[in-house]
């Protein structure tokens, strides 16, 4: 009886979005909001972006996954960015008091900066738009890799530092045998919202820049007036950020079960 | 000079004013080879004095020698097994006690070092687990590899801090004649900090008794001289043996019982149980 209810409950409840937000859609458009197209509409002026994904017709009109990987690319490079700067400073601030309590009160201060302020002043230290960009995603995408890599680093067990220091392990030992493969699970946490936060910049990023990319394809059609392709550039920013961050939660668990 | 000692140890925990004492008057001496076990009550300070001993944790006054060299800093010369095993779980058996031994013997070729790590595997009868990660193993087995990664440092000085405190009776037992039977193979000097009396018996040469904390310090020492190998089972009949448990008991339930505490509550604390178990 319970199992049979859950089957429906499994199999109805996403209906209700799969059904209820197209109809939700094409009454809006209908109704209230003339300039939206039709879910219908939207399918039929998408398709030769989905139906060639890696198609290119032109610098502005090419395939929707050609465009995503152009993104991915910038953001692979802002994201590395991210981690190679922000995991170093997060064992500084896990490891020493004196270095956490020097700059503490300005990672709280610069945490909450928008992407769309710091992207100005990337064109003001670097003056192209690829640095600029690179310098953005990294410095919004850093934080949770900086503070989780630190609160780890602070909740490794007195007993595996007694190890060390029984052993007397060398500072390079000490490292790489205990306090990283200690912190790993905590530093991957970090990873996987740093990934989240470089893939939500990269769009504004890119509307800012020009850059080819989905963010860029989509800030020019709406220019261009072809509001379907702006509906086609949210599905696919959402359904690329949902499979980066379940593949980092696949690594992240993998690293927390070992 | 002893091997090891610890002269005018004290020390306590929390800022000036409102420090609360753990150790007083801490003087120990034990020979070359000789095997001592410190029993008392839960929270009396059994691990602070180890920690001291081990060099971890830093006397407010007083001073450990070693071999003629006072102790200053933790080092590999001092064997350490801790309470709760402390190996680390991202590492298999046999990696947890190759990096103690790669970090002690770094002049010996590669083959030797893999061969002294698993001969210790072996002789604590772990060879089959060795490439296992410590959380498929048991309490018992864990305890083991903690053993075997302190004695493979080949220490001058083992320090065991209730080694067996977090295991059944039985594993406790069995585990109790392995390190009977490893210390008669290579009479390594031995501290060892319990609260079970019996245990202390059945394995050291001399029981020092700890009086409850804070403030604690230690009792006269009772040598136990029964013959080895000692069998649990037939030590139970022995009458020197209920001597020297009763001696010990009396000290602790008696001068170095709980001040403020009724011995009701200081019996509970105490490990007393029935030596037939797990015989």
């Amino acid at each position: 009886m319970t199992r049979a209810k859950d089957w429906t409950a499994a199999l109805l409840l996403p209906l209700v979005t799969v059904v209820g937000l197209p109809l939700f859609w094409t009454v809006s458009g209908a109704r209230w909001s003339k300039s939206l197209p039709s879910p219908a509409k939207t399918w039929e002026v998408s398709k030769p972006y989905v139906l060639e994904p890696f198609g290119k017709r032109g610098e502005l009109d090419q395939g929707i996954l050609r465009f995503t990987w152009y993104s991915l690319l910038l953001v692979a490079k802002g994201y590395a960015l991210a981690l190679i700067i922000g995991t170093p400073l997060g064992f500084a601030l896990g490891l020493s008091p004196l270095f956490a309590r020097s700059f503490d009160p300005l990672i709280q201060v610069l945490r909450p900066v928008s992407p769309l302020a710091w992207l100005p002043l990337g064109f003001v230290l670097f003056e192209r738009s690829q640095p600029a960009a690179l310098f953005t995603i990294a410095v919004c995408a850093m934080w949770p890799t900086v503070l989780n890599t630190a609160l780890g680093v602070r909740a490794i067990p007195q007993d595996y530092l007694n190890v060390a220091r029984v052993l007397k392990l060398s500072p390079s030992k000490r490292l790489f045998k205990i306090l990283i493969p200690a912190t790993l699970p905590y530093m991957f946490t970090g990873f996987r919202l740093s990934l989240g936060l470089a893939w939500l910049v990269i769009v504004a990023v890119e509307m800012l820049t020009g850059t080819p990319g989905v963010g860029g394809f989509l800030w020019q059609e709406y220019n261009s007036l072809v509001y379907e392709h702006i509906i086609l550039c949210i599905l696919t920013i959402g359904l690329v950020g949902f499979t980066l961050d379940r593949l980092m939660g696949a690594v992240e668990r993998r690293f927390q079960a070992s | 000079m002893a091997f090891l000692v610890m002269s005018g140890v004290r020390k306590g925990y929390g800022p000036a004013g409102r420090r609360v004492s753990v150790l007083r008057d801490i003087d120990l001496e034990l020979e070359k080879g000789e095997f001592v076990a410190i029993v008392g009550y839960s929270g009396s300070g059994k691990t602070t004095l180890l920690s001291i001993a081990a060099g971890l944790v830093a006397p407010d006054a007083g001073q450990v020698w070693l071999d003629g060299r006072e102790v200053t800093h933790p080092g590999p010369d001092r064997g350490v097994v801790f309470q709760n095993y402390s190996l680390l779980p991202w590492m298999t058996v046999r990696d947890n006690v190759a990096l103690a031994v790669d970090q002690v013997f770094p002049q010996w070729s590669r083959e030797r070092r893999g061969e002294h790590v698993d001969r210790h595997i072996a002789m604590v009868n772990l060879s089959s687990a060795r490439d296992k990660k410590p959380a498929q193993l048991s309490g018992g087995m864990r305890q083991r590899v903690a053993v075997a990664r302190a004695l493979a440092m080949d220490p001058q000085v083992l320090l065991l801090d209730e080694p067996l405190g977090a295991l059944d009776a039985l594993t406790r037992a069995t585990l109790q004649e392995e390190i009977a039977r490893i210390w008669a193979d290579d009479r390594k000097t031995v501290v060892m900090v319990t609260n079970d009396v019996d245990e202390g018996i059945l394995l050291a040469d001399r029981i020092v008794p700890l009086t409850a904390g804070p403030d604690a310090t230690l009792g006269p020492p009772v040598v136990v001289d029964l013959p080895r190998p000692r069998r649990r089972k037939a030590l139970n009949h022995v009458p020197r043996f209920k001597e020297i448990r009763g001696t010990v008991i009396d000290f602790l339930l008696g001068p170095g019982a709980p001040r403020a505490t009724g011995s009701g509550l200081a019996r509970g604390c105490l490990g007393s149980r029935p030596i037939e178990v797990g015989a």
